[in-house]
C-alpha cells in the first residue's frame, strides 16, 4: 500500500486573492516578514499497489484529469509505502 | 421543441430553468439524470446553477464526470446548443468544452444581486434577440465567477467574438468598479468558436417574469427558440 | 459504576432518585447517558414547560402546532406551510462557521421531515460590536457559516435580522428559521406507527461527533467551553441536499409513515421521540448502525449527534422501495430496527441487550420545574429615567447620519448578498424591505416572512418587549400585504436557575401571548435557548418572533421604497414624546436605558387592518413600518429603497424633536399614496379609528423635514449621502 501526498497550487501567474487576504491578515499581525502567501490543497490517498513506478504513473493520470485543473493549477506529491 | 435540463446530485436551479422554459416560454422540459447516457432528442440541453457534488475538490470538477457528459459533449461537438447558466458553466469550463477555469471570487464571498451585462455578440443563438450593446440586468449567485484564461487564449477569444457578455454599469461602461468578482476583462459569459456553447455566470431563469424583478433574462430564452426556429 | 456519574452528565440528584424508580432498577452507563440528554433542558425543557403553556397555539388555520417538529398551517388551495426557528448560540460561539451552518442544516430537517419542500430560510443575529476583532471574526464566519450551507441546499435566504450589542459579545446569537411548503396530504409526521414496521436510518455515516451536544447547549459558556470544541459539528450540505431530494421522494410515493430529523440526542432523541408519539416501543441493533469510525461503542452510537441522518418509518414491505430511491442518491438506507408494541426503547447489540428504557420515560417523564423568580432591581431606576434632562443636538442632519451609519440600523446588504436570496424563483420581495415576499407557485397567493425581536426593550421591560416583538413581527407582514396567520419563537435568555432571569422569561411569554392573542397570530413551533451567558454576565432576554403572513393576491405584494413623485406621504399612527430604550439614546448618548415605548394592542390592531384594507383596496402604494430610529429613519429607508427623495412637515406639538424625530413609538406606519386618493386614505384611516396624518409627499433627489415653530429644513440630507453612510456602514467595518 502507498500514502500518495498530494499538494496541488495555483499557478504562479494566476492570481490568488485568499492568499493575499492571509498575507495582509498576517501583516497585521505583525508579520512583517512574510514576503507572500499562497494557497493550496493538501489530500492524501491511500492506493493498492505493487511499486511505486507503476502507482506514480496513476496518481500522476489522477492529478491532472481530476485532483487539479490545469488550467489555473499545478500539483506536486510523494509516495510513501505503508503497512496495509 | 423540447428542451433538455441535466440534474447533477446537489443542481438546484433545476427546477427554475424547467419552470420557465415550460411556464413562461410554454415549451417542453425534461430533466435528464446524470447517470443517464443519451440526451438524444431535444433542441437545447441546459447545464442549470447548484453545487453539483457540493462544489467539493473544485466547482463542476467532479460533475464533468457523469456519464451523461459524454453525451453531452458529443452533442455539443456535432453543433447541439448547450447553455451552462452558474454551476453549468463552471462544469462546462472543467470539461473542456469552453476555455478557461473559474477562481474564487475577488472579495472570496459569495455573491448574490443584480449585475448589468453588456451584450458583446448579439450574432449567437443565445442573444439574437437582443440590439448590439444593448444593456440586460440579470442577477448572479456565485462564489466562483473570477474567470480566467491564460494571455493568448483571451485574446482569441476577444477577437473571435467569443466574449457575449461583460459586467458594466446601467447604462454600458465597462468598469472595475461593475466587476462584481474580479473576473478577466469584466467576462460575464463565453461561447465556443463555433458559438452553440454558452456558458454564463448570470442566471437569466430568475428574471424571466414580471413578478421577479424584471425579465430581461427572457430575452435569452427566447433568443434561443427564435434561433431554432429560424433555422429549422 | 461511579457513584457520582449521573452528576458529571448534568442530572441532579431528584432526577436519578427517579430514573431508579423509574427502571426499577439502577441505570447502566449506556441508559444513563441517555437520560441525561433527553432530560437536558435542551431537550426536555423542563425549565420552560410550563411558561410556554401561556402561548396561544390555536387558530384556524392551525394543522399542527408544538410538539411536532414543526408547525404546520393551511394557506388554502389545498398546500400548508410548515416553519419553525431554532437556536444554535452555543456552537456558533466555539466554532462560528461550522456552528452556524450546522444550525441552518438542522432547521431544515426539522421541515423536512414534515414532509415538505423547504422554501426559504431567514435568520436572527445578535452579536457584540464590531469593534471588537473577536466579534468580527464571529460575525464573519456565522454569516458565511450560513450562506454556504444555505446557497449549497438551494434554499434561498430571504430575510431576517442582524443585531450588535455588547450584551451579546461573549455569547453571539445565531436563530435560523425555515420555511416549507407541501400540499396538505402530505403532511408526515414524526411518529413510529404500525407495530412491526422497520425503522431506517438513512443518510450520513455515524462518527464520534457532538457526543452530549445538548447538554452543552444547556451551560453557560465559560473559557473551558474552547477546549469543549469536539461538542460542534462539521457540516455538509451537499449530504444534506441529497438526503432533502430522497426523503421528499419517499415521502411522495407514500412509502413512509414517520420520519423524524437527528439533531440534539441523535438516535437516543429520533427512536424515543417517535416512538413515544405514537405510544409504542422500538428496538434497534446498534450494530447495524453504518459507523464512520472504527470501534464505537453502544454509547457513542446512541448519543451521536453526527448530521445530515435521518430515521424514517416506511410501511413493513417497503424497505426495499425506500433503499432503491435512497440509492438513487448516492444514500445509504439501513433497517436498523422495528417498532414494537411495549414501549420500551430496547437497544441491542447484536443479541446483547444494552439499554431497556420506557420510551415515554425519556421524552415524557422528566421532572418538570418551577424555578424561582424574582423581578430585577434595575428596572424601577430605568423607568423612572428623563430624558428630557439631556442635551438635544444642535445639529439633527448629523444625528440622522450616526443612526444611518450605526451598524443595528444600518443596510444589512453586506450580510444578505452572501446569501443566493433568489433560487426557486419565489422571492418577489427580496431582503431589505420590512419582510421577504415568497410567491407560492401554481396559486395566485404569496407568503411574506419576518423576524423580529428587541433584546433591549425585553431587558428594560420583558412583557412590553414580548409584546413589542410579536406586533412589529406582524406590522412587518402586513407592510409586506400579508395578513400575519401564525408564528414560531426562538427565546433566547440566560441561566434560568437565576431568579431574575427566569422572572424576565415568564414576563416576556406573558406579553408575547398578550400579543399573539390580540393579532390572531397563534404560536406554532418555537424553541428555547437558557444559558446564553458568558463571564460578562447574562444576554438581554431576547425573544425572536417568526412571523408568517398570507397575501391573497399577488397584486397586493407591497414593498418599504417611496414609488413615484407627488404620491402622498401619510404616517398612520400618532407619535407620542416616547424616547426611552431607543436607538438615538444609544447612538448619540450612550444610555440603554428609559422607558420602553407603550404598545396599545387595540391601536396595533387597528393600525394594522387599516394598512391591510388600504392595500387591499389598492390605495397604498408602498409602506414602512416605523422601529427602530423612528419616524426619521424609517423615511430614509423609504427614500433609499425607492431611489427618490420626500418633502416632510411635521407639527411639533407637545413632542420634543428628538421624540419627533427619533422616538420609537409602536403601532406607526408610513405609506404612500397616489396625489388623488387624500380624501380616500383619510376617511378609511377614520373607518378605523387610526389617527392619520398627511405629512409629505415624495419627490427630489433629498429627503427635507421641516417641522412646525422652525422656519429652516430641520433636516435634508441627499439621498446619496444617506446611502452612502447606511449602506456602506458594515462593509466598512468589515474590511
Amino acid at each position: 500500500m502507498f500514502l500518495a501526498k498530494i499538494y496541488v497550487t495555483l499557478k504562479e501567474e494566476v492570481l490568488d486573492p485568499q492568499g493575499n487576504a492571509v498575507g495582509k491578515a498576517l501583516h497585521a499581525m505583525n508579520y512583517k516578514e512574510v514576503q507572500s502567501v499562497r494557497i493550496g490543497k493538501y489530500m492524501e490517498l491511500y492506493i493498492e499497489g505493487e511499486d511505486a513506478e507503476t502507482v506514480g504513473k496513476r496518481v500522476d493520470e489522477m492529478c491532472s484529469r481530476l485532483l487539479a485543473n490545469p488550467v489555473i493549477e499545478q500539483y506536486s506529491y510523494e509516495l510513501v509505502e505503508v503497512e496495509t | 421543441m423540447k428542451f433538455g435540463i441535466v440534474v447533477f446530485p446537489g443542481s438546484n436551479c433545476d427546477a427554475d430553468v424547467k419552470h420557465v422554459v415550460e411556464r413562461v416560454l410554454g415549451f417542453k422540459a425534461d430533466y435528464l439524470w446524470h447517470k443517464d447516457k443519451s440526451v438524444k432528442g431535444y433542441d437545447c440541453i441546459i447545464l442549470p446553477g447548484g453545487f453539483s457534488y457540493g462544489d467539493y475538490l473544485r466547482e463542476g470538477a467532479i460533475a464533468r464526470f457523469s456519464p451523461i457528459m459524454e453525451a453531452v459533449t458529443d452533442y455539443a461537438l456535432k453543433g447541439g446548443l448547450v447553455l451552462g447558466i452558474c454551476n453549468g458553466f463552471q462544469i462546462l469550463l472543467e470539461a473542456g468544452l469552453l476555455s478557461g477555469a473559474m477562481r474564487k471570487n475577488d472579495s472570496l464571498q459569495f455573491r448574490c444581486h443584480d449585475t448589468y451585462l453588456r451584450v458583446e455578440n448579439e450574432k449567437t443563438p443565445y442573444t439574437c434577440l437582443c440590439s448590439p450593446g444593448e444593456v440586460l440586468k440579470i442577477p448572479i449567485a456565485h462564489a466562483a465567477g473570477n474567470y480566467y484564461v491564460d494571455e493568448n487564449t483571451l485574446k482569441e477569444l476577444e477577437e473571435s467574438g467569443q466574449v457575449i457578455f461583460r459586467y458594466c454599469g446601467p447604462t454600458g461602461e465597462v468598469t472595475p468598479q461593475y466587476n462584481p468578482n474580479g473576473s478577466l476583462n469584466n467576462i460575464a459569459g463565453i461561447t465556443n468558436r463555433d458559438g452553440n456553447i454558452l456558458g454564463m455566470m448570470p442566471h437569466p431563469e430568475r428574471c424571466a417574469e414580471e413578478i421577479m424583478s424584471g425579465v430581461d433574462g427572457r430575452k435569452i430564452f427566447e433568443s434561443i427558440v427564435f434561433w431554432l426556429k429560424e433555422r429549422c | 459504576m461511579k457513584s457520582e456519574t449521573w452528576k458529571e452528565m448534568g442530572l441532579r440528584k431528584n432526577e436519578y432518585e427517579l430514573i431508579k424508580k423509574i427502571l426499577g432498577r439502577e441505570p447502566n452507563y449506556l441508559e444513563l447517558g441517555m437520560f441525561a440528554v433527553m432530560w437536558s433542558e435542551h431537550c426536555s425543557y423542563k425549565n420552560s414547560k410550563k411558561a410556554l403553556k401561556m402561548f396561544p397555539t390555536k387558530g384556524e388555520r392551525v394543522i399542527c402546532g408544538p410538539g411536532e417538529n414543526a408547525g404546520a398551517v393551511d394557506i388554502g388551495n389545498g398546500k400548508a406551510v410548515v416553519f419553525k426557528v431554532e437556536s444554535h448560540n452555543h456552537p456558533s460561539a466555539i466554532e462560528p462557521f461550522q456552528g452556524a451552518a450546522t444550525g441552518v442544516g438542522g432547521i431544515i430537517r426539522d421541515i423536512l421531515c414534515m414532509g415538505a419542500r423547504p422554501i426559504a430560510l431567514l435568520n436572527s443575529l445578535r452579536f457584540g460590536r464590531l469593534d471588537s476583532p473577536r466579534v468580527r471574526y464571529l460575525f464573519n464566519g456565522v454569516v458565511s457559516g450560513i450562506a454556504w450551507y444555505g446557497n449549497c441546499m438551494g434554499i434561498p435566504t430571504v430575510g431576517g435580522e442582524v443585531y450588535f450589542n455588547k450584551s451579546y459579545e461573549g455569547n453571539p446569537l445565531v436563530n435560523a428559521m425555515c420555511i416549507g411548503i407541501l400540499n396538505r396530504d402530505d403532511l408526515t409526521r414524526g411518529k413510529a406507527e404500525g407495530v412491526g414496521n422497520p425503522v431506517m436510518l438513512v443518510g450520513a455515516r455515524t462518527g464520534r461527533d457532538g457526543i452530549h451536544g445538548a447538554t452543552f447547549a444547556s451551560e453557560e459558556l465559560s473559557s473551558e467551553s474552547e477546549s469543549k470544541r469536539p461538542s460542534v459539528q462539521v457540516g455538509d450540505p451537499f449530504m444534506e441536499k441529497l438526503l432533502l431530494e430522497a426523503c421528499l421522494e419517499v415521502t411522495r410515493a407514500g412509502y413512509i409513515v414517520g420520519m423524524q430529523d437527528l439533531g440534539a440526542a441523535g438516535i437516543t432523541g429520533a427512536t424515543s421521540e417517535t416512538a413515544s408519539r405514537a405510544g409504542l416501543g422500538m428496538e434497534i441493533d446498534v450494530n447495524r448502525v453504518p459507523l464512520r469510525e472504527k470501534g464505537m461503542t453502544p454509547y457513542e452510537i446512541m448519543l451521536s449527534e453526527s448530521q445530515e441522518r435521518m430515521l424514517v418509518i416506511p410501511q413493513k414491505g417497503k424497505e426495499k422501495e425506500v433503499e432503491k430511491v435512497f440509492k438513487k442518491w448516492d444514500l445509504e438506507a439501513v433497517v436498523i430496527g422495528y417498532v414494537t408494541s411495549d414501549g420500551i426503547l430496547r437497544v441491542k447489540n447484536g443479541s446483547k441487550v444494552e439499554a431497556e428504557i420506557p420510551a415515554r420515560a425519556l421524552t415524557e417523564m422528566c421532572p418538570v420545574y418551577s424555578p424561582e423568580k424574582k423581578e430585577p432591581s434595575y428596572l424601577k431606576e430605568a423607568e423612572s429615567f428623563d430624558w428630557r434632562k439631556l442635551p438635544i443636538p444642535e445639529d439633527m442632519n448629523k444625528v440622522l447620519i450616526d443612526l444611518l451609519s450605526s451598524p443595528s440600523i444600518a443596510s444589512k446588504e453586506w450580510v444578505y448578498r452572501q446569501y443566493d436570496h433568489m433560487v426557486r424563483i419565489n422571492t418577489a420581495v427580496r431582503p431589505g424591505s420590512d419582510a421577504a415576499v415568497l410567491r407560492i407557485k401554481g396559486t395566485n397567493k404569496a407568503i411574506a416572512a419576518s423576524m423580529d425581536g428587541n433584546g433591549k426593550y425585553c431587558y428594560l421591560d420583558p412583557r412590553m418587549g414580548g409584546s413589542i416583538a410579536v406586533a412589529e413581527a406582524a406590522r412587518n407582514v402586513v407592510c409586506a400585504g400579508a395578513r400575519p396567520i401564525a408564528l414560531t419563537d426562538c427565546l433566547n435568555f440566560g441561566n434560568p436557575e437565576k431568579p431574575e432571569i427566569y422572572w424576565q422569561f415568564e414576563q416576556v411569554i406573558k406579553g408575547m401571548s398578550e400579543a399573539a392573542e390580540a393579532l390572531g397570530t397563534p404560536v406554532i413551533s418555537g424553541n428555547v435557548s437558557f444559558y446564553n451567558e458568558s463571564e460578562r454576565g447574562a444576554i438581554y432576554p431576547t425573544p425572536i418572533v417568526g412571523m408568517v403572513g398570507l397575501i391573497e393576491d399577488i397584486s397586493h405584494i407591497r414593498s418599504q421604497g417611496f414609488k413615484e413623485e407627488g404620491d402622498l406621504i401619510f404616517l398612520l399612527g400618532k407619535t407620542e414624546p416616547e424616547l426611552g430604550a431607543s436607538m438615538y439614546l444609544e447612538v448619540v448618548h450612550g444610555l440603554e436605558t428609559g422607558r420602553v415605548p407603550v404598545l396599545d394592542l387595540k391601536k396595533e390592531k387597528a393600525v394594522q387592518d387599516l394598512c391591510l384594507e388600504a392595500i387591499r383596496t389598492n390605495l397604498i402604494k408602498s409602506a414602512h413600518d416605523c422601529s427602530e430610529g423612528g419616524l426619521a429613519v424609517a423615511l430614509a429607508e423609504s427614500c433609499i429603497s425607492g431611489n427618490i427623495g420626500a418633502d416632510i412637515n411635521l407639527v411639533k406639538e407637545n413632542l420634543e424633536l428628538p421624540e419627533l424625530l427619533f422616538g420609537e413609538t409602536q403601532s406607526r406606519i408610513i405609506v404612500t399614496v397616489d396625489k388623488n386618493k387624500k380624501e380616500d386614505m383619510l376617511s378609511l384611516a377614520e373607518k378605523f379609528g387610526v389617527p392619520t396624518s398627511l405629512i409629505g409627499e415624495v419627490g427630489g433627489r433629498e429627503l427635507k423635514i421641516k417641522v412646525s415653530e422652525f422656519s429652516d429644513e430641520i433636516i435634508n440630507l441627499s439621498i446619496a449621502k444617506m446611502e452612502k453612510a447606511w449602506r456602506g456602514a458594515i462593509e466598512c467595518l468589515m474590511l
